[in-house]
């Protein structure tokens, strides 16, 4: 034990002295570049051959591109800390945690021409930039908003995600009761914070993700109700589409991806972010600290700023381009109005996720992850 | 003396002839290393695992050995883990011997020719397609707008179909999301498991004794009591470990068909990852283990492996 102390400690002080050295030039690429990303997310038209930002980087820069695809942060992290890869799509709750860890390192965005482009909302975000430095270039964002059948609503579509917490009577004069759902994970609990931020503001909730037991206890308990209407959680894109069609399901916290696929077939569905704002995922590209081939790795994220990809990934995947202009220069086929489809106006309304963690910038003492997640296994037992 | 002269392999040939332990510790280290190292090793470290106890307020695994974890285990929310999946894989294993008796009777006893070959297609065909593909088409078939529904409607038994799902606690808003819906695709997924077992002790009862017992004035009752079943127990036993167990393990059906109620395989996958739990995730990977111990422990004491 003591002897992994101290390699860990070695490897912790190696990794703190890399940390601080920044690139200061792009050499030619190394012919080489190995990434992880989520599924779906580079894509070089072999699903289908209309969604390709692959082949022409692989032309330019001479850099081979290889994807190893993780289902879970958890397995991103788990990847990165094995190390050998170059790039990674992070999300906002592994973000931190691999700057914490120091296994990325800060890029110098003056090695990338396109960085000038970016939403400016996302430039500093804090799920990559910690004092001050950038360790990574923002990728995709998108909201989870609440999708809704729109003969379900008829003339009054939702405005709020009471219809998902709160037993009321729909416009087809039938109760919701059985016919909504939630996300099966832990961090639904923060929807509901989100919910009692606007409603309760006695409670004082400042960020959805930072609850002080009290708070929390709120959110559970508004969440125990939820278990009253709620049928089935849902866990998969595609389960929750068939509830959608086959089990009667009108109304649930859903993303994009699923409303753009559904209202693709034909099905009569919508979604809109309430006037309490959502809940919401921004992915960031980041560098690992040993990267080996460094140079294809800054000519990647150039590449993923500059080109179709911004444009065509955010029709692919049903997600918002971190470069705006991607929305309405015809660099790929999205369009402005896709881009407000899926929810690009939104910004403003969008929590994104980060990990709660015990020590909480808003109050001192926050509840930590791991007890969101016991905690919401008995909410859904019933609890 | 001519023995130094020969080839190295005649010499290991000579020494595993003069000492025969030597050859079967050579022939048995391969697959004991992989028992040991790859198999018992792993579920050791998960073993130990489940001794230490997360920090309440960083979240990190302190790694000093309590029962601390096995006591969190007794929380409600946990107990009713374990209650609801041990409870349903004692339900799936019942019906699933109830169901798959008669089948594998008719197979044993009766089919012949091309009606034994049409048993045998018909048991292990589901086994030939992807588990998951089953799931779904199950979820679809039981679905409130599903097939199974629609039939039900057909036939104007729509009351019947409410009234059970209205049940308390087994029951839901539609065969897709009750208990009744996991409970089928389970019955249905193992079932196989239980057949081919109960087929194979059935076929191995001698025809003499049904004879015998048929002259000596028993009933065809008695002697499916006293004769059959008890001969054909071992069979059931060896199908209801693979039910029961398997009914254990698994946490894909639960996630697909049902409630959302959490079953132990679904609370283990939760736990690990994000959470960091991997003491509690453990200690709920334990609870299977004892569980099928104790079950083993009580098949033998039954007598189920005497005929072994």
């Amino acid at each position: 034990m003591k002897k992994v102390l101290i390699s860990t400690t070695i490897l912790a002080f190696a990794g703190a002295g890399l940390a601080q050295a920044q690139m200061t030039e792009v050499g030619p690429g190394e012919g080489q570049l190995d990434i992880v990303a989520w599924p779906g997310y580079i894509e070089r038209g072999e699903t289908d051959a209309a969604f390709d930002w692959v082949t022409k980087f692989e032309e330019a820069s001479g850099c081979k591109v290889n994807v190893k695809t993780a289902n879970t942060s958890d397995e991103m992290v788990a990847l990165m800390n094995e190390g050998g890869f170059d790039l990674v799509t992070a999300s906002g709750d592994a973000s931190l945690r691999l700057i914490a860890g120091k296994r990325v390192q800060p890029i110098n965005v003056d090695l990338i021409p396109s960085w000038s482009t970016v939403d400016d909302r996302l430039k500093d975000a804090a799920w990559h930039t910690v004092n001050g430095e950038h360790f990574g270039t923002p990728y995709m964002w998108g909201p989870n908003v609440l999708m809704y059948n729109t003969e379900a609503f008829g003339d009054s579509p939702p405005t709020s995600w009471n219809v998902v917490f709160e037993e009321v009577t729909l416009a087809d004069g039938k109760s919701n009761k059985g016919r909504v759902q939630a996300y099966d994970g832990p961090i639904h609990i923060a929807d509901a914070a989100n919910y009692l931020m606007f409603h309760k503001p006695e409670l004082g909730i400042t960020s959805p993700y930072e609850l002080n037991q009290e708070q929390y206890d709120a959110a559970l308990n508004l969440l125990r109700g939820q278990r009253e209407l709620v049928n089935r959680y849902w866990h998969d894109a595609f389960i929750q589409m068939d509830d959608f069609k086959n089990e009667g399901v009108v109304a649930s916290g859903s993303w994009p991806f699923q409303v753009n696929i559904m209202q693709g077939e034909g099905q009569p569905i919508a979604s809109v972010v309430p006037e309490e704002g959502a809940t919401g995922w921004a992915d960031t590209t980041m560098m690992h600290v040993d990267a080996p081939h460094p140079n294809c790795a800054y000519l990647w994220m150039e590449h993923s700023l500059a080109s179709n990809l911004q444009s065509d990934l955010s029709v692919w995947f049903g997600a918002n381009p971190s470069v705006p202009a991607a929305c309405t220069d015809g660099r790929g086929m999205q369009t402005a109005e896709g881009c407000t489809k899926n929810g690009l106006d939104d910004f403003e309304k969008i929590k994104f996720w980060t990990t709660p963690v015990s020590s909480c910038a808003s109050q001192g003492e926050c509840v930590p992850y791991y007890r969101w997640v016991s905690d919401y296994i008995g909410v859904i037992g019933g609890r | 003396m001519v023995a130094s002269h020969q080839g190295l392999a005649q010499r290991v040939s000579d020494a595993f002839w003069r000492r025969p332990r030597l050859l079967l510790l050579v022939l048995l280290l391969p697959p004991l290393l992989w028992l040991g190292v790859v198999y018992v090793g792993s579920l050791f470290a998960l073993l130990v695992q489940s001794f230490f106890s997360i920090d309440e307020f960083t979240g990190l695994i302190n790694y000093e050995v309590t029962l601390k974890t096995y006591a969190e285990l007794l929380q409600p929310a946990n107990f009713d883990i374990i209650l609801r999946t041990t409870l349903m894989a004692a339900s799936v294993t019942v019906a699933a011997a109830i169901v798959a008796f008669p089948i594998a009777y008719y197979a044993a006893r009766y089919a012949r020719g091309p009606m034994k070959a049409l048993f045998y297609l018909g048991v292990m065909l589901p086994l030939w397609s992807s588990y998951l593909v089953k799931v779904y088409a199950w979820k679809l078939i039981l679905a409130k707008e599903g097939i199974l529904n629609w039939m039900v409607e057909g036939i104007g038994a729509s009351a019947v179909l409410n009234a059970v799902l209205s049940m308390p606690v087994i029951g839901g808003g539609s065969l897709s999301v009750s208990y009744i819906g996991t409970f089928l695709v389970f019955l249905y997924v193992w079932l196989p498991y239980m057949v081919l077992p109960v087929q194979a002790a059935l076929e191995r009862v001698p025809q003499n004794l049904l004879e015998a017992s048929g002259d000596l004035g028993a009933s065809p009752g008695q002697t499916l009591r006293h004769v059959i079943l008890p001969l054909a127990l071992p069979g059931i036993i060896a199908g209801s470990i693979f039910t029961f167990s398997l009914t254990l393990g698994d946490y894909i059906i639960p996630q697909i068909i049902g409630s959302s109620r959490l079953f132990i395989g679904q609370a283990v996958y939760a736990h690990q990852g994000t959470a960091g739990n991997i003491p509690l995730a453990a200690a709920f990977a334990v609870v299977p283990i004892v569980i099928m111990g104790f079950y083993l422990w009580m098949a033998k004491r039954k007598g189920a492996f005497d005929a072994l």
